[in-house]
């Protein structure tokens, strides 16, 4: 954490193991199964889509992951790492950014300021204090405001950018973090046809050199991502392999495809 | 917390003209002992009693400036800053406690009136080293800082927030004033301190030592409040905000929240702690009155009056309602709380961005 950036490629030590690692996990609230003996495997550099109906607990997953909710029952893992003793700030700096389903940006600050906090740095505060942008942070950061096509905004404070906006710059701070998963819940909500697009064609770069964990129920974009799918219902996997394998999947049409 | 407020990016013309109010007002400010020193004839004469309230309300500017870094920015509602300040005041009331020497009543060599009359033999140990100024300053500092410390790790780290946090701090101010009422504390019980000689070999209570004091509380308040504007623009203070509108999602992206609450808490009790040790020589009394809940209360609008989240807001708000209080104390005192409450209200309706917002332009 100490260094500014690492290069963002060959990281992994055996690009063979899994990077994430889920096997068996439960969340109860309440007596309610969020999560139902959920396994999921995602390797190095793949790209993964996760779709299912509202309330399957595709966002509940990520929390498990990231550290914001403890399982009952299950094991997670990032390397090798066990998350579930983990808080958000340990796990974020391992190497895991989120993009949130309801985007969340900093309203006060500017599109600039939010992606110079995600930066990958040094993220004590007297660090912060002693924080001076050094020409080569100002172009990565000026190069991913390009890449998010915020450019023209860049000076602008994020209360006033539109949703689909919002969603970019979210994305803009991942790729600061320069994180080795990503996770990414319904990055498209609220982005025009192109945007979607735009999104799309984003992800699939960024994978390969990182693992893209990407939830979205618009599944004219989960095929433009290519990716292997996964299907969750009611908190458990039901199926997964291709878009086109899962779309013809008898139990998938009916929990999900075929209401 | 969850309202964003304005952290205003004035474009250059707009940080000129700020800054070239601000120095303008330390150089009326620092005429005022000067003038002081005019022959009472003089159209320009400024009283006693100017400088010396004068005085007071720079402490209390710095006083603000402390609150207005936890909760303007970052977002800490305490409400216990009068404690930080009534602490550090006690630090420097037992050092010119210490300075009366033999001069007391009783004329006893070392120990302070309310010892001797208490039946003390000796000096309790927490009393050691008071007689050296540095010493004093630091624990104005150091106790305040410590008791934030304690208080903001316990809290901070089970994610105590919001109005659960300002509850604890009340609790904390209204626990310190108890304590502090028992004569057994070593403190003075009600009385406190009061009666102080001198101060750095200077006779108090002389046109002299008024315009030592006044001068060192508005360096006080000069310095902290560049300090307070190098960290509001450092990354650390863009990091502060952010915990301030959406804590969690910092913590996300890697921050260990917890620090840097902390950080900026102690930073802030300590500087009022400073605030409180300039105070107590210029108003000549400490006492446990300074830790009543209502005094944390009054200053955190001072804050909210001149406007949070901008540091010349808080300098403001603590001037504004200051004079107002000493105005209306004299023409009508029973009205002063109830104007208070209303001032609180008319603002958080009204100018929800405080009396500075009314000159700077709202974001874009
Ligand atoms: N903190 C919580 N307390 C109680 N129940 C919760 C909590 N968080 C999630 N749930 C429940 O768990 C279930 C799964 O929620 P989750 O948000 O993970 O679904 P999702 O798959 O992301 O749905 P959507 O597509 O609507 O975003 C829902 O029924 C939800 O109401
Ligand atoms: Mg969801």
């Amino acid at each position: 954490m100490s260094d500014g950036y690492s290069p963002p490629l060959g990281r992994s030590k055996d690009s063979s193991a899994p990077v994430l690692y889920l096997d068996g996990v439960s969340v109860v609230f309440d007596g309610f199964r969020a999560l139902n003996n959920l396994s999921l495997v995602v390797d190095a550099g793949e790209l993964r889509a996760i779709i299912g109906p509202n309330g399957a607990g595709k966002t509940t997953m990520m929390d498990v992951i990231t550290g914001k909710t403890r399982p009952t029952a299950g094991v997670v893992r990032f390397r090798d790492h066990d998350l579930t003793r983990l808080d958000e700030a340990t796990i974020a700096n391992l190497g895991i950014g989120r993009k949130f389903q309801k985007p969340t940006v900093f309203d006060a600050l500017t599109v600039f300021e939010n992606l110079e906090l995600a930066l990958k740095a040094p993220r004590g505060p007297f660090a912060c204090l002693a924080w001076l942008l050094s020409g080569e942070a100002r172009r990565r950061i000026e190069a991913t405001v390009e890449e998010i096509g915020l450019t023209a905004r860049m000076h602008d404070r994020a209360a006033i950018l539109s949703h689909g906006q919002r969603q970019w710059l979210e994305i803009g701070m991942l790729l600061m973090q320069d994180p080795e998963l990503l996770l990414v819940d319904e990055p498209v909500a609220g982005m025009t046809d192109q945007e979607t697009e735009h999104t799309a064609a984003l992800l699939v770069r960024i994978a390969g050199q990182r693992s893209v964990v990407v939830v979205e129920h618009d599944l004219e974009f989960v095929r433009a991502l290519g990716s292997k799918v996964t299907v969750l219902c009611e908190g458990s996997m039901l199926s997964e392999g291709s878009i086109d394998h899962v779309q013809n999947d008898p139990r998938v049409i009916e929990v999900y495809l075929g209401r | 917390m969850s309202a964003t407020i304005a952290t205003p990016a004035p474009g250059t013309t707009g940080r000129l003209t700020i800054r070239l109010v601000l120095i303008g007002a330390i150089l009326v400010l620092a005429v005022l002992p000067v003038l002081n020193q005019l022959p009472a004839e003089s159209t320009l004469h400024v009283s006693d009693f100017i400088v010396s309230i004068t005085g007071k309300w720079i402490t209390y500017a710095v006083l603000a400036l402390a609150i207005d870094l936890a909760w303007g920015y970052a977002g800490i509602l305490s409400l216990g800053h009068g404690a930080f300040f009534a602490l550090g005041g006690y630090a420097m009331g037992m050092h010119l406690m210490r300075l009366i020497g033999p001069r007391g009543v009783y004329g006893h060599p070392t120990l302070p009136d309310f010892m001797v009359f208490l039946g003390y033999q000796e000096l309790p140990w927490y009393w050691l080293g008071f007689e050296h100024f540095p010493y004093a300053v630091l624990m104005a500092m150091a106790v305040p800082g410590v008791l934030a410390a304690i208080l903001g790790f316990l809290a901070f780290r089970s994610r105590i927030t919001g109005v659960y946090l300002s509850i604890i701090t009340q609790a904390m101010t209204y626990a310190l004033m108890l304590a502090f009422f028992r004569n057994d504390m070593g403190f003075g019980g009600n009385n406190g301190f009061t009666d102080f000689k001198e101060l750095l070999g200077m006779p108090l209570n002389t046109d002299n030592a008024r315009a030592v004091l006044f001068y060192a509380s508005l360096a006080l308040l000069v310095v902290a409040f560049l300090a307070c504007t190098r960290i509001t623009q450092s990354k650390l203070g863009r990091v502060l905000v952010a915990i301030r509108d959406a804590e969690s999602r910092v913590r996300f992206l890697g921050y260990d929240v917890t620090r840097h609450k902390l950080f900026v808490f102690v930073l802030s009790a300590a500087l009022a702690g400073l605030a409180g040790a300039l105070y107590v020589p210029q108003v000549g009394i400490i006492n446990p009155g300074e830790f009543s809940p209502g005094n944390s209360i009054e200053a955190v609008i001072w804050v909210a009056v001149g406007g949070r989240g901008t540091l010349v807001g808080a300098v403001l708000g603590a001037f504004s309602v200051n004079a107002l209080k000493t105005w209306l104390t004299t023409v009508a005192p029973d009205l002063w709380l109830f104007a208070l409450g209303g001032l609180f209200v008319a603002v958080t309706l009204f100018l929800p961005r405080g009396l500075i917002g009314l000159f700077a332009k709202a974001p874009k």
